[in-house]
């Protein structure tokens, strides 16, 4: 590993640090120092004035803004998320439940979309603008004109009402086995991996199609090899670093995709949570899964750059 | 003498997808036809668009792009390739026929290294084992002249320079020892020092080998060097085919004639007036953020009505040179001094007057132009910018300019994109007349053009400073050009002007040891050229 | 004038219709928007064409009037990120420099948070009235639109045309109207097509999940979720705005790329 390389990973890591630091002081921006009176806006015309001098008090919004931001941030990075508004219950208590079921179902999808983006991917540029190719452009545009949550009714129409084959929502508990959890989360599964599947592909399509219309690839025509040898060998390594970026950007649409697919199918996971709570305006839990939901976000990311920078023959061998 | 190749009534056609409309086809070369026998080198010879290369490819039975061979014969060994099956073919390349083209650094792989690339083919095709195959590649590596034949293999593709990356292609091409190799314009990327090496080194191992080549190239001169026959193509077809000494010394076609004759244009010297009209005094500038400088000490002068001509191959900073000039690189010693006065450094806080009377000239006349603009207006704009003419005053002078060069009215109308090479380029040398500037900065105007159509602009600029007087700092590093045109020259190396003055005095010995050089890479268009120049350097060396 | 490809008419005329629909809503509407005219869930009928929803309503009255909503919403919102977007990167790329640097740095921040956490925790703690709902998201999706702008002109700024215009004394303004705008505008327009579907499928979106568009104002992300309880019993009344809500996007669709295409026309410009 070179030096050059070692100094652009921990500078990447550094500035994906600092913008966790940012996006958590945008999010108590965002929620706490908005203009207008955001216990006014909890409790509604009707509060009453000891109510909302209660509420304050509770919220700490008395307290100057830098101290609370920080006694707030302290306090999340130790591990403490604060109390629930709505009925008083530890905020982390209640997530950690949620995050492994929302981790799970994340994963799931990205193990069936990723393999399924990449086949897809070199079908499109094998069979490029020929009826294949058409077709799967095709239906990723139908995909990704369609919101979320209508693609999960959709298939929550199709597969659990109409075929019978699974049941239209996914009660999850702790104490299911492996292939019950699988079975429950099927559909959510299904329309997540639509979701994703659909922005990757013509992401993966492009990368491929820009190796392989790079003139090594025609050296390595040229030079008589088989095609198998040619994708292989000369095609795949060059096309590893794109192919992997455009996977771990698109898995941010995952993130977004679990809030509603969540709600949907009534997935007791942190997606769901956060939706619940959003509605109920309960500032301290909205904090704190705001800031987890950026977090993954941002760990994707910088994790897309690491791999782009390590990837890199240049930076690797430099001159 | 066997025939190795045989081509017959080729032809070669395109598949066009225009944005637009319907998708058609066109013939691009019509029934070509020649022969090449075992160990002779072809020179195939013409500008863009004379199918040159799609020509050379065809003798691998590939087309590039949406080009595809519609008809005739391709014999290889006395077997047609045209008819073969994708196994046939797959034998047949990078075993009987290889390939070596123009840019070695795209042509590749960046991800593997050297080695792994260049005997791939050998062991692929189960010529020898891994361990023949590296052995011979050293050896090629050894003749072709590489630094440190030995480990060169174990780098990378970026770790090393585009003289040696092109040699590196050529050891890939011969490594498994074919009988024929496609040279496709090989040394034309790379600078004129550089190239000469490289040249030498590929007629060497096609000598060694014996082995039978295609060069491809636009550049007579350096076809000269290599090949034992000559064929010259226009647009598709055949002008002329025969022996090198023949096409070079006795051509038959007015083709080939004006080929063989480019860049012989006459040009008497001037001598210098009293007060110049740009004075470069003591320049020295970088780069913000970099610690080097890019020109260092730049002393030169250019008189009215005159051309100075600044040289250097890349990296010598003789385009940095310009941006120092139009401002948009303040030096941070020394002054530009035109028409007397001292020139601000930044281009911002220079008056109208100034901007006017310094205008510029790009080398790729696409990009220097608004593609959403036409002619009239392109042309039309200086004249209501600076002068402020509008209406029926503004339109009577940008038809006089088009008169002056050389277009008619009616491309009054057009756009950018319906321009040729040479149209495009003689419209920005119009929107710079526009200006009646003092002096216009000359970057690089003819390098991207063929050498017929850069003759063409390198008259027109003559004619029109005769007219004008106007005055001309001409960049480049085509030193014929450099010949034909210029009062003076100013020869640049590493930022630094190594040798300037007269042109007389510039080219006559005794040089520097840079410009010496530089002046005896330059291909001339004789036979032997390419030996004597090695020999009389062999006895400069051994001499000291 | 060159000729439309088919898929391009095809797409115009559907994204024509549904814009005039919302424009006369009203006008074109069998019935009032909360108006209780038929019994809960019955079947499409020639009374109600697309039958009626969980309370009653004829459904093809709410999507009419939910599509004037929602579009109204999606174009108010793009219509604002498109401006700020465009003006800031325009501004960005011809100023330079650090402002350049400080507004992309920012840009860069803002899009660390996934756009609908980031409307959520904001909608969390504002009334969630209609300007302030074009606000939120027209200001977030600026973002993009800051950032394939600033791409597109940047890409625009350095070619040696501009840089002509330039050394000829050409002033901000001429640079940034006559050189550069011109030869962005095509991904410029196709772009304003995709952030449209966009917003159109994020009101839908946020309406589905309770924070978008508020009853008794209907639009298609509130249809869906006002009718979703059906589904379980095999009634389709929730998945009529998918229909409009995709056709609606694929149309635009279409259209965009169809201008996208004509980048590389005769004039050869961007």
């Amino acid at each position: 590993m070179s030096f050059l390389v070692v100094k652009l990973v921990s500078q990447r890591i550094a500035l994906g640090l600092m913008l966790l630091l940012a996006a958590s002081a945008l999010i108590f921006v965002g929620t706490q120092m908005l203009p207008g009176d955001v216990a006014q806006t909890i409790l509604g015309q009707t509060a009453t004035p000891e109510a909302l001098a209660n509420l304050r008090a509770e919220l700490g919004l008395n307290e100057p803004a830098l101290s609370r931001y920080f006694s707030w941030l302290g306090n999340a990075i130790q591990g403490d998320l604060g109390t629930a508004l709505t009925n008083g219950k530890d905020i982390a208590e209640s997530l950690s439940g949620r995050l492994g079921n929302t981790l799970f179902l994340a994963a799931c999808a990205a193990v069936v979309s990723i393999p399924l983006a990449i086949i897809l991917g070199l079908l499109a540029v094998r069979f490029r603008n020929r009826w294949p190719d058409k077709m799967i452009s095709a239906v990723t545009l139908a995909t990704i004109s369609i919101p979320e949550f209508i693609l999960g009714y959709l298939v929550m129409y199709l597969v659990a009402v109409k075929l019978r084959w699974l049941p239209s929502v996914s009660i999850v508990r702790p104490e299911m086995d492996f292939i019950d959890r699988i079975e429950a989360i099927a559909m959510p599964v299904i329309v997540l991996t639509f979701v994703v599947l659909a922005h990757m592909m013509r992401m993966t399509r492009a990368a491929i199609l820009n190796v392989m219309e790079s003139a090594y690839i025609e050296t390595a025509e040229l030079k008589g090899l088989s095609a198998f040898r040619v994708i292989a060998s000369h095609a795949m390594p060059n096309a590893i670093a794109p192919i992997v970026n455009v996977v771990m950007l698109n898995l941010a649409y995952l993130i977004v995709g679990v809030v509603v697919v969540e709600v949907v199918f009534v997935y007791p996971g942190m997606g769901q949570y956060l939706v619940d709570h959003v509605s109920k305006r309960d500032v301290p839990v909205v904090q704190a899964a705001g800031l987890i939901f950026a977090a993954v976000y941002i760990v994707l990311n910088t994790t897309a750059d690491i791999i782009a920078i390590l990837a890199n023959p240049r930076l690797r061998h430099p001159k | 003498m066997t025939d190795l190749l045989n081509v017959r009534n080729l032809k070669i056609g395109a598949h066009v997808v225009p944005p637009q409309g319907k998708p058609f086809d066109i013939e691009i070369v019509h029934g070509v036809s020649f022969d090449l026998a075992k160990g002779r080198v072809l020179g195939l010879i013409g500008e863009s668009g004379a199918g040159k290369s799609t020509i050379g490819l065809s003798a691998l039975a590939y087309g590039r792009g949406g080009v595809e061979i519609t008809g005739g014969e391709v014999s290889i060994n006395g077997r047609d390739i045209l008819k073969g099956s994708v196994g046939d073919l797959r034998k047949l390349r990078g075993h009987e026929v290889t390939y070596v083209s123009q840019s070695a650094a795209a042509s590749f792989n960046p991800s593997k290294r050297l080695m792994d690339q260049v005997v791939e083919t050998c062991v692929r095709h189960k010529l020898c084992s891994r361990s023949e195959a590296e052995a011979r590649a050293v050896t090629l590596f050894e003749k072709l002249g590489l630094p440190d034949p030995k480990n060169i293999g174990s780098r990378y593709p970026h770790q090393v320079s585009g003289g040696q990356l092109q040699r590196v292609m050529t050891a890939m091409a011969l490594c498994p020892q074919p009988d024929l190799v496609i040279f496709d314009e090989p040394t034309t990327a790379l600078d004129v020092t550089t190239q000469i090496d490289v040249l030498a080194a590929i007629k060497d191992a096609i000598h060694d080998t014996g082995v039978a080549a295609l060069y491809i190239t636009h550049d007579l001169a350096v076809v000269a060097q290599v090949s034992d026959e000559i064929m010259v193509l226009q647009h598709g077809n055949t002008v002329e085919h025969g022996e090198t000494d023949q096409i070079i010394n006795r051509p038959k076609e007015d083709y080939t004639r004006a080929l063989v004759s480019v860049r012989s244009i006459e040009h008497e010297e001037k001598a210098p007036t009293d007060a110049p009209v740009l004075k470069i005094e003591n320049i020295c500038a970088r780069y913000p953020g970099l610690s080097a400088d890019v020109v260092k000490n730049i002393d030169v002068e250019l008189h009215a009505g005159q051309t100075l001509a600044v040289v250097g191959e890349s990296g010598s900073g003789k385009s940095t040179l310009a941006r120092v000039i139009t401002g948009l690189l303040p030096p941070h010693t020394g002054q530009v001094i035109f028409d007397g006065r001292p020139l601000s450094a930044e281009l911002a806080v220079r008056t109208k007057e100034d901007l006017r009377e310094l205008q510029m000239i790009y080398q790729m006349a696409d990009v220097a132009m608004n593609p959403r603009q036409t002619v009239a207006g392109i042309i039309g704009r200086p004249l209501e910018f600076y002068f402020g003419l509008k209406g029926a005053a503004r339109d009577k002078r940008v038809n006089e300019l088009l008169e002056e060069i050389e277009l008619g009215p009616e491309f009054r109308d057009r756009y950018p994109a319906e321009l040729s090479g040479g149209q495009k380029q003689r419209v920005c040398i119009a929107r710079a007349l526009a200006a009646k500037p003092k002096l216009i900065i000359c970057d690089e105007v003819t390098s991207a053009l063929d050498p017929l159509v850069a003759d063409g602009i390198l008259k027109l600029l003559l004619n029109l400073q005769k007219i004008e007087g106007v005055s001309f700092l001409f960049i480049t590093h085509d030193l014929a050009t450099v010949k034909a045109i210029s009062d003076s020259i100013a020869v640049m190396y590493q930022g630094e002007v190594v040798r300037y003055g007269a042109k007389s005095k510039v080219l006559a010995p005794p040089f520097d040891d840079y410009t010496d050089l530089l002046l005896s890479s330059v291909p001339e268009m004789k036979l032997g050229w390419l030996e004597d120049v090695l020999a009389h350097r062999k006895m400069e060396s051994a001499g000291n | 004038m060159s000729r439309i490809p088919t898929s391009a008419l095809i797409g115009l005329v559907f994204t024509s219709a549904y814009f005039l629909a919302a424009l006369f809503a009203p006008l074109i509407a069998p019935y009032e928007l909360g108006a209780i005219v038929g019994d809960v869930w019955e079947p499409m009928s020639s009374e109600h064409w697309l039958g009626t929803d969980g309370i009653g309503r004829d459904l093809l009255s709410r999507m009419i009037h939910g599509g004037r909503t929602t579009i109204f919403v999606a174009s108010a919102a793009t219509i604002l990120s498109f401006t700020l977007g465009s003006t800031l990167a325009l501004t960005a790329v011809v100023v330079g420099g650090w402002v350049d640097m400080l507004l992309s740095r920012f840009i860069d921040l803002i899009m660390s948070i996934p756009t609908l956490i980031f409307s959520l925790v904001v909608l969390s703690v504002v009334p969630v009235t209609l300007p302030v709902l074009i606000l939120v998201m027209g200001l977030l999706d600026t973002t993009r639109v800051y950032r394939l702008a600033r791409a597109v002109a940047q890409d625009v700024n350095v070619m040696d045309y501009v840089e002509a215009a330039r050394l000829r004394g050409e002033g901000t303004r001429w640079i940034v109207f006559r050189e550069i705008l011109p030869n962005t505008l095509s991904p410029l327009v196709a772009e304003l097509g995709l952030r449209f579907i966009f917003m159109v499928l994020f009101v839908s979106t946020l309406s589905f999940l309770g924070l978008g568009i508020q009853p008794p104002a209907a639009d298609w992300g509130g249809i869906v979720k006002e009718n979703k309880e059906g589904i379980v019993y095999g009634i389709p009344a929730a998945l009529v705005p998918a229909f409009a809500i995709a056709s609606l996007a694929i149309s635009v669709n279409l259209v965009a790329d169809w201008v996208l295409s004509r980048t590389t026309s005769l004039k050869g410009g961007r």
